[in-house]
């Protein structure tokens, strides 16, 4: 009993160092609410992440998705685009983990438990991973990036009528797109007539 | 800190770094797709944040439609993903892909 309650004790320890964290940012050294919201989601958002490439117990794993793509969508609301945050939660956390959790159960065999969660590539692509950070965060900082003094926050009204007037010919591709993934998607997920269950 | 677009863009490249490590290392296939979604999703905050910061007029709408278009691609990717990933599991009952080795012999 007890052991079931250490990852939730563990969760909530993390949370709530976070959160100090956050309030302390607050208080202590005078930023105001997006930069601590920023640290929030973006802790959250990393660490959920790095949970859902880690845990052995992949249904976990899904989990932790959802709650990466919940802070993110955190982070498109604070980067001031509330549709895409609003289109993130439906897609995202209403489409593709819900998608993404019946293919887990329909893939789970209880036979052969895959203790062994990774390849044996596993060292050299962390250490790829972090080349690659490292590699990222050096050209960002190295490049002016020229940006605009102060941000427009865009009304939604006026991202529909640009998305309707100038790009309704990429929106009707895009549509007729996913018509033709999910006839492929039903097709190749169909059963065969007479073929092996 | 969250008026520069330096720390948006390295958050987003924090996130593909860890999907592209769990694309390369995680031995089960669902696994890997739901790394490719994390690294669609660093992409996608990249893509925001540069219109976010532009300098040109039109560059917010022209960003967050952009990701809406990412969005829809990734949905249709996920589902064809997937399908393909039970269509395998129904012929060789497992998701590890280093048991997807009937092309080799």
């Amino acid at each position: 009993m007890l052991r079931r309650l250490i990852p939730i004790l563990l969760a909530l320890a993390v949370l709530g160092i976070v959160t100090g964290i956050a309030a302390l940012m607050i208080v202590a050294l005078g930023q105001d609410w997006s930069d601590a919201l920023f640290w929030l989601f973006a802790a959250v958002m990393i660490g959920s992440a790095l949970l859902v490439v880690t845990m052995k117990d992949i249904i976990r794993c899904g989990l932790a998705m959802i709650v990466c793509f919940g802070a993110l969508a955190g982070i498109y609301v604070i980067l001031g685009a509330p549709l895409i945050a609003a289109a993130q939660v439906i897609v995202y956390i209403g489409a593709i983990s819900v998608l993404i959790l019946f293919a887990i159960m329909l893939t789970q065999t209880k036979d052969a438990p895959s203790r062994l969660v990774f390849q044996t590539q596993a060292v050299p692509a962390a250490i790829a991973s972090v080349i690659l950070v490292i590699v990222v965060a050096l050209s960002i900082a190295a490049t002016d990036w020229g940006e605009a003094a102060d941000r427009v926050r865009l009304a939604t009204s006026d991202l529909s009528r640009v998305l309707f007037k100038d790009y309704v010919l990429p929106f009707e591709i895009v549509s007729v797109l996913l018509l033709a993934a999910v006839i492929g998607g039903v097709y190749l997920a169909k059963r065969e007539k007479g073929g092996p269950s | 800190m969250s008026d520069s677009l330096d720390a948006y863009l390295v958050l987003s490249g924090m996130l593909f770094a860890i999907g592209s490590f769990g694309f390369l290392a995680r031995r089960n296939a669902i696994s890997m797709l739901m790394s490719i979604e994390l690294m669609l999703n660093g992409v996608n905050l990249a893509i925001v944040a540069f219109g976010a910061f532009g300098t040109a007029a039109s560059a917010a709408a022209e960003g967050s439609i952009v990701a809406l278009m990412v969005m829809a691609v990734a949905a249709a990717e996920a589902t064809v993903g997937l399908a393909i990933v039970i269509a395998i599991y129904r012929n060789k009952k497992t998701p590890l892909v280093d048991e997807y080795d009937s092309m080799k012999q």
